[in-house]
């Protein structure tokens, strides 16, 4: 109960918008549902990723500045974070159009096309990224299409987003897609008798509520794309300096039998991606209140 | 998904699940079994000598003993099994990894290269080249390779134990050139990988590179693996090309003596590893591409095999480890050729 | 809803039809085309060769191992899953971003490294090597190394899935039926469960499609032992490894195809209920 802590009552120009956060807790079990949380998160997550830590501590901060700051290890890390924005924001829209489409429109094969998102999920990566190369290669379907245009996709940096965006389409659509599912459409359909646009009727009433799932997805799908290795591996081309992912190069350590080393640079891949995590976080929550209160 | 019976499917489940994994555990010990620990190209030989193996043992002793195979890259497979995987024998693909069960796991005793005859591998190969069929980059020998134009495949020897053996096949050939120093062949090698427009992470994944992709104009192959994809892959449309000179490669194998002494399975796992040096065990390789050591065998399978100038790692690196460290290690000539540090 | 019928809905006509297309062409060009890469190189050798890749005794217990891990750890997860989504959303504490953040990471952590770490923890040189192995105990490079593994990958999708769904929620609706004299465990039952129960179901599906799908954690604890530790991801690579793709891509469309089975078993599930498909009551409760 280390986190329980009593809240004065909120002053009264603030009482209506955050009316959401009771200082009281009302609901029973918070004791048990939160021990119980902590403690299988510490036994499945926080215990293991402590061995990682541990294990980088070997190194020594003078070998570890070496081993994480060298120019490749610095431009890898920045293509598999840039590579995983740039994949998960192509998600966030692309999700939450199809998101949009499966829960409001019917059409033939709606249920079909609903149950592909998830494929990507069930598909070993190995697999997908032998497809995408596939596909994408210059004797490729779409490769020898986009050959003539100059554009390579297939072994270049734009092959590791795409396989990074197959890989975390199903998350923005998912995420969002109950919420659209369980949104009161009535509300919609008052603002449009109100003489609302379709464009209003977005951006006022549906956006903010799916606001908070998106940036999630959004989330889910960016941390999901920062440690890819599987499908990256067959179509990046892993070229040192230019097209080599952050996991590849804790794959070469464990390759020179160098576990404290290639734990090392994990550690700092889970750091950054720990307080970008945060951070988005932390702004979700604060939308979600602000929302709250515009709502209210 | 009826939620309300949520917690009484879960204990269930679980009651599953553990009826599940008992038996898996269980059964371990029943029949006489072995593992070997390998690396990728020699699933197809493995599969074949095991049941050779199983049926010499069984007439000898009467008794039945399962072979279980474990592939994966060559370093992997060494990880694994210094951090426990219980394999009883390891065939694995350079002599450095084997090394490293002694030294980084002290599972093996030092001089493990000394106990079988030559150097502990049965079967060798070569590093050749495989170019498109009719061979329309003219591409004859190692100094072909450099020319511009030319995109040559080979993997990340980081991570791949076959590129290891190509990239030390092409240092060793420009060494051995007229004037030739360690910093000519590091130059020769930086032009080289000039020509490399992707560093697959496995040999089998360069050689879908190559082969399906339709990327580049050689691949850099172990013998084996080109014979072997020229017929599996597709003849007729690629060749196979023999340099002037090129690398013994020599995969050992070895018993993992920490491992059959605490399963008790010393005699039969030394007994396997020696049916790999009688002739059935030398066909066998032979028929899966690998260069017999066994001239009987040898002379009947000649024909697949040209002869070639071949120099060994220790004679012209002075052994793997000392190859790593210059070569592969961080900071190694692989690494400044990339310019990186 | 009799009402609502007869009012225009947004996006109509011309937009609605411009969104489809849109939505449909992005999925054919990132999902379809993949997938069509996938069955039509499973296919290319006919029928007959197919099967047999899905049907041969290597291939049966790679499939046998992999729902066994998976009935392992879906369960495990979703039972986190709801608790932690509940705990979250029900209550307010201190630290509340970091926990979410912390449910978060094992998505944000290399399946590299999440094998690694089980070798670290209980490899023949971890943490707990010299204990399993003096008891003869086989975590990793067996079947519970698998399912950890597993776990650890699948952690954050049932909580995830349902944390927006009851944030969007609120709790209004719990504390009216405390105040009608619920318990607490009546209350998460026919209040909570019915509210959040396709959030749920899709948190389930995605959890097990990947703890099925799951290749780079595996591969590094499974030891790659032929018919006893490979699952099925792991077997694909393999049949690839050996220049047999037509079986790689039989094998993984079998992957593929139990997503939509999955997806199936949730169409049905709406057809014998379909009281369960939105029923048109209010769920905001901030309004």
């Amino acid at each position: 109960m280390a986190f329980a802590e009593p809240r004065m009552p909120a002053t009264p120009a603030s009482t209506v918008a955050f009316a959401a956060r009771r200082p009281r807790r009302v609901l029973p079990g918070f004791g048990l549902s939160l021990g119980y949380t902590i403690l299988y998160l510490s036994l499945v997550v926080l215990i293991p990723l402590a061995a990682i830590f541990l294990k980088s501590g070997e190194l020594g901060w003078e070998r570890f500045g070496q081993v994480v700051g060298t120019p490749r290890v610095v431009a890898a890390l920045e293509l598999s974070f840039g590579a995983a924005a740039l994949a998960a924001l192509v998600n966030t829209f692309a999700g939450l159009l199809v998101a949009w489409v499966l829960a409001r429109y019917d059409f033939p094969l709606r249920r079909l096309v609903d149950a592909l998102v998830d494929l990507p999920f069930a598909l070993p990566t190995a697999v997908a990224g032998i497809a995408l190369t596939a596909l994408y290669s210059p004797n490729g379907l779409l490769g020898s299409l986009l050959e003539p245009l100059g554009v390579k996709v297939a072994y270049t940096p734009l092959g590791i987003v795409v396989a990074l965006v197959f890989i975390g389409l199903p998350f923005v659509v998912r995420t969002v897609q109950p919420v659209l599912e369980e949104l009161d459409r009535e509300v919609e359909h008052a603002a449009a008798t109100l003489g609302a646009s379709s464009g209003q009727i977005f951006v006022r009433i549906v956006l903010p509520a799916v606001w908070p799932a998106l940036l999630t997805g959004f989330t889910l799908a960016f941390a999901r794309a920062i440690g890819e290795y599987g499908s990256v591996i067959f179509i990046a081309g892993n070229m040192p300096m230019r097209s080599e992912i952050a996991p590849l190069l804790i794959v070469t350590k464990l390759e020179q039998y160098e576990y404290a080393a290639a734990t090392g640079i994990a550690v700092v891949m889970l750091l950054i991606s720990f307080f970008l995590l945060l951070g988005i976080n932390a702004l979700q929550a604060w939308s979600q209140r602000r929302l709250l209160g515009v709502a209210a | 998904m009826n939620a309300l019976h949520a917690p009484r499917r879960l204990v269930l489940w679980i009651a599953l699940a553990l009826l599940g994994v008992i038996p898996v555990a269980a059964a371990a010990g029943q029949p006489v079994t072995l593992l070997n620990a390998s690396y990728d190209p020699t699933r197809e030989f493995y599969e074949q000598f095991n049941a050779a193996f199983a049926a010499d043992w069984k007439r000898r002793t009467g008794d039945t003993i399962v072979v279980n195979q474990s592939h994966g890259g060559s370093g992997k497979q060494a990880r694994a099994i210094i951090d426990g995987l219980e394999a009883d024998v390891a065939t694995l693909g350079l002599g450095f990894d084997v090394d490293a069960l002694a030294v980084q796991g002290h599972l093996i005793p030092a001089g493990w290269q000394k106990r079988l005859p030559y150097n502990s591998t049965p079967y060798t190969s070569t590093v050749v080249f495989l170019v498109r069929a009719g061979n329309p980059k003219h591409i004859h020998d190692w100094g072909d390779l450099v020319k511009p134009g030319v995109a040559v495949i080979t993997p990340n020897p980081k991570t791949s134990g076959g590129a290891r053996w190509n990239y030390l096949a092409a240092w060793a050939w420009a060494k051995s050139q007229p004037g030739g120093t360690d910093a000519r062949a590091e130059a020769f090698v930086k032009t080289l990988y000039r020509n490399v427009p992707v560093l697959d992470s496995g040999a089998r994944g360069a050689t879908m590179t190559f082969v399906e992709r339709g990327i580049g104009d050689v691949l850099l192959a172990w013998e084996n693996e080109a014979l072997l994809a020229v017929r599996e892959l597709g003849a007729g449309k690629f060749q196979i090309v023999m340099p002037s000179q090129s690398i013994l490669a020599e995969p050992p194998v070895t018993i993992v003596d920490r491992v059959v002494d605490k399963r008790g399975t010393r005699a039969v796992a030394e007994a396997y590893l020696r049916y790999l040096y009688t002739p059935a065990g030398q066909a066998l390789a032979a028929r899966h591409y690998f260069r017999p050591r066994d001239e009987a065998v040898g002379a009947r399978y000649a024909g697949q095999f040209p002869q070639v100038k071949l120099v060994t790692i220790d004679q012209a690196f002075g052994g793997w480890r000392a190859a790593q460290a210059t070569h592969f290690a961080d900071g190694g000539s692989f690494d400044r050729i990339y310019g990186v540090r | 809803m009799s009402v609502a019928a007869h009012l225009p809905r947004p996006a109509r006509g011309l937009g609605r039809g411009f969104l489809v297309a849109l939505a449909l062409g992005y999925l054919a060009l990132f999902l379809l085309l993949p997938f069509g890469v996938v069955f039509a190189q499973a296919l290319s050798r006919g029928l007959a060769t197919y099967l047999h890749a899905l049907t041969e005794p290597m291939a049966r217990s790679a499939i046998s191992l992999t729902l066994t891990v998976a009935a392992i750890a879906v369960p495990l997860n979703l039972v986190f899953g709801v608790v932690a989504a509940w705990t979250v959303t029900k209550y307010d504490f201190r630290g509340k971003s970091a926990l979410i953040t912390l449910i978060d990471l094992p998505f944000a952590v290399s399946p590299v490294i999440s094998g690694l770490i089980y070798v670290l923890l209980f490899g023949a040189h971890g943490w707990f090597g010299e204990w399993l192995a003096a008891h003869d105990v086989k975590v990793i490079f067996a079947v519970p190394g698998i399912v950890l593994a597993t776990v650890f990958v699948t952690f954050p999708f049932v909580a995830r899935e349902l944390i927006p769904v009851m944030q969007a929620q609120g709790r209004d609706e719990e504390e009216t039926a405390l105040s009608l004299g619920a318990t607490g465990w009546q209350t998460f039952r026919r209040v909570t469960l019915p509210n959040i129960r396709w959030g749920l179901l899709y948190g389930v599906l995605l959890c097990n499609a990947r703890a099925m799908g799951e290749f780079g954690a595996v591969s590094v604890v499974s030891g790659h032992i032929r018919g006893l530790t490979n699952t099925m991801p792991l077997h694909v690579e393999i049949l690839y490894n050996e220049y047999n793709a037509t079986a790689a891509f039989a094998v993984a469309s079998l992957l593929a195809m139990l997503a939509i089975v999955t997806l199936a078993a949730r169409a049905a599930l709406e057809a014998r209920a379909p009281e369960l498909k939105r029923t048109g009551r209010t769920t905001g409760g901030h309004e």
